[in-house]
């Protein structure tokens, strides 16, 4: 063998035995020391010399250059392309920033579509030049009567639809991350079943009508409280692992389940209805108030996800990988799941029980942009708005002058498409779920 | 003073048994130290406190100068890589998203990292699987992607780094094997203090400077390889006859097997 075999050598995929430099320094280096490595081994260090000149200090190396040195390795094979075609993390990143772009623009139709719905009829060139004339020409939006039904009924709905469906896909990928599990969800922690608690307890008291945010207040209180339970719970030795919280959760939404049942017999005709259609998820008592809230909420949360994101990428491998990775990686549990909390628990203040947001956005984003975090987290604020302003007016057209619970229709329509998803996962590359 | 990282009398205790004790270990700059023993002799229960991912029940661990646990996670992690048993990764994360969270503890100019990710691809052979998505792998590709993301936290490797491998060829063929135990030495030679489990003997006798012989939690020999490598010590140990032979100034290790006939 000489120089003329080198090529053949040298593009021989690195992934079929080890015959490239990666085993050529395991010929030349291990018995720096060893009296005398057999001819055959020397020809063969020498032919792989020969083949990587580029390389040659390095297969020669036992005490010289290796790894790790920057520019050791510069050049190497750099712009051969790899023997197995697959999405990598550069196309990832193309694809993230089309599918920005794509979901930036669905949401602009979302908005236009959804504000020009409703038994007042109008065209979303009307909302168009509604909008700009109000916002920007700061015209009075209660002096014409199309442009007070837009700017008191239907932007505010609309800006919670999209706010909620935010809060609610953020809070799914954060917490997917966080279990290194693609069917997490928030309510696994209670923050849903602890919500229903606290609203069922101020409706059954009958606060919730004569105080006017009490309702919200109790929501949001009874998820939080309900998600320190969980987590204080299932701490063993210092520590909240995630089976354990898991197995918490399960527990502690079936009690919180029971006390809401509870509430429900206890409460009369009108509480009972009450509680019941606050569980379906509705954005029909949207206001400027509620929409505000919830985004300045929003905001914090996710700018919060935002910054802690890179981290919990790293969960992916497991507590010991992360923690040997420097990522405190308790801490980083804990102040996760309180912006999941904070985040689900705002949205379902405002708008009851959405279920599925919070799972199908995240698991449709990972199949087209890939796992990572940096991705998800930024799309899917985008995807979940664009998703519950579409339910929103699914909500509002399926039946006419019906306004369906929103939260029902999710679980309609997310269910059977989580599992068509689901099977496509599983069936396609081998995905662990 | 000496020793990247040092183990004094530690001890591991899970309820009334001892799965550590009182073992003593220094990892020296510079040399490959590789830790063998039976199943269940605590293997990788004293990688673990050498890790910093299990608090001994008493004794001290030493990451330079200073207690391990004092030293803050984001400099230890600097300082000291470890790749552990489960290679498992949860997403479908690519080979190079992979090797890159080995970036993690740094926080530098991104062009410097592509540096050290290009470079932990390229040593473990990874570059033509760069693209491919980790689930997708098998055991030992997945293996030497998370031995190259372990590359890619020790990068650059200086006096002071400290890399545990722990089984780190287990699902290997055997030439990616040699190859990631002759990166082991060529890691010590750039200063780094390696320690590596081990169950081939004949691999941890050809690759390690040290040996560290544990049974039943107790440091049954360490030392030198020619000390630890002594046919009768290593067959009491492992419960089945052991022989060392001599061939041309390195020792084979291996199970005395019986002869084939017909």
């Amino acid at each position: 063998m000489s120089s003329p075999a080198a090529p053949g050598l040298r593009s021989f995929p690195e992934d079929q035995g080890g015959r490239t430099h990666y085993g050529a320094s395991a010929v030349a280096s291990p018995t720096d020391d060893d009296a005398a490595p057999s001819s055959a081994t020397r020809r063969a260090g020498a032919v792989l010399t020969d083949a990587v000149p580029v390389s040659a200090g390095r297969v020669s190396s036992g005490g010289g250059p290796g790894p790790g040195i920057p520019g050791d390795a510069v050049g190497r094979q750099g712009g051969q392309p790899g023997p197995h075609g697959r999405p990598h993390a550069g196309s990832r990143r193309t694809r993230a920033l089309i599918t920005a772009a794509a979901l930036c623009a669905a949401l602009v139709l979302v908005v236009l579509v959804s504000s020009s719905l409703g038994q007042f009829s109008t065209t979303p060139g009307q909302v168009l030049d509604s909008l700009l004339r109000v916002a920007l020409g700061g015209a009075d939006p209660l002096a014409d009567r199309l442009d007070a039904t837009l700017w008191t009924i239907r932007f505010p709905r609309t800006a919670l639809a999209l706010l909620v469906g935010a809060c609610l896909a953020v809070a799914g990928t954060v917490m997917q991350g966080l279990f290194a599990n693609p069917l997490a969800e928030p309510s696994i922690i209670g923050v849903s079943a602890g919500a229903s608690v606290g609203a069922g307890l101020v409706i059954v008291a009958g606060a919730a009508t004569t105080l006017p945010w009490t309702l919200p207040a109790a929501a949001f209180t009874g998820a939080l409280l309900v998600t320190a339970l969980v987590w204080s719970l299932s701490r063993t030795g210092g520590r909240a692992v995630v089976l354990a919280l898991v197995l918490t959760g399960i527990a502690i939404n079936a009690v919180a389940g029971a006390a809401t049942s509870f509430l429900v017999f206890l409460g009369d005709t009108s509480s009972r209805e009450q509680i019941i259609f606050w569980q379906m998820g509705t954005l029909s008592n949207a206001t400027w108030q509620s929409a505000g809230i919830t985004a300045v909420v929003f905001l914090a949360g996710l700018l919060g996800c935002l910054a802690i994101r890179g981290r919990i990428d790293v969960l992916a491998l497991g507590d010991r990988s992360a923690s040997a990775m420097g990522i405190p990686v308790e801490r980083l549990r804990l102040l996760a799941i309180l912006l999941v909390c904070v985040l689900t628990g705002v949205a379902v203040a405002f708008a009851g029980v959405i279920s599925f947001v919070g799972l199908i956005v995240p698991h449709t984003l990972r199949l087209v942009v890939g796992p990572s975090q940096r991705h998800l987290v930024p799309l899917s604020a985008l995807g979940g708005a664009v998703l519950l302003g579409l339910a929103d007016i699914a909500a509002r057209t399926v039946i006419p002058f019906a306004d369906l619970p929103v939260g029902v229709f999710t679980a309609l329509v997310g269910g059977p498409l989580f599992l068509v998803l689901l099977r496509r996962t599983l069936r396609g590359s081998g995905v662990q779920a | 003073m000496s020793g990247a990282l040092r183990l004094r009398s530690v001890s591991v205790r899970m309820g009334a048994r001892s799965l550590v004790d009182a073992v003593d270990l220094t990892l020296e700059s510079g040399q490959v130290t590789a830790i063998i023993g039976p199943n269940g002799a605590g293997k990788s229960t004293l990688l673990s406190v050498a890790a910093g991912q299990l608090r001994p029940s008493t004794g001290t661990v030493h990451l330079g100068e200073r207690e391990a646990h004092r030293v803050p996670s984001a400099e230890a992690a600097r300082r000291r890589a470890v790749m552990p048993q489960d290679s498992a990764v949860a997403f479908a994360f690519t080979v190079r998203e992979v090797v890159a969270m080995g970036r993690t503890p740094w926080r530098k100019a991104k062009a410097d990292d592509d540096t050290a990710v290009t470079a932990a691809l390229d040593l473990t052979g990874l570059t033509g699987l760069a693209d491919r998505e980790v689930t997708t792998l098998s055991g030992g590709e997945r293996q030497r992607a998370a031995l190259a993301r372990v590359i890619a936290q020790a990068t650059p490797v200086t006096e002071g780094s400290v890399i545990l491998l722990d089984e780190p060829t287990s699902a290997m063929d055997v030439a990616h094997a040699e190859s990631t135990l002759a990166l082991t030495r060529r890691l010590a030679a750039q200063g780094a203090a390696v320690g590596v489990v081990l169950h081939d003997l004949d691999a941890a006798a050809s690759y390690a400077d040290r040996l560290l012989l544990l049974e039943n939690g107790r440091v049954r020999a360490h030392g030198p390889v020619q000390e630890v490598c002594r046919a009768e010590v290593l067959s009491a140990v492992y419960g089945t006859p052991v022989e060392v032979l001599d061939a041309g100034g390195r020792l084979r290790v291996g199970p005395v097997r019986p002869a084939r006939t017909g």
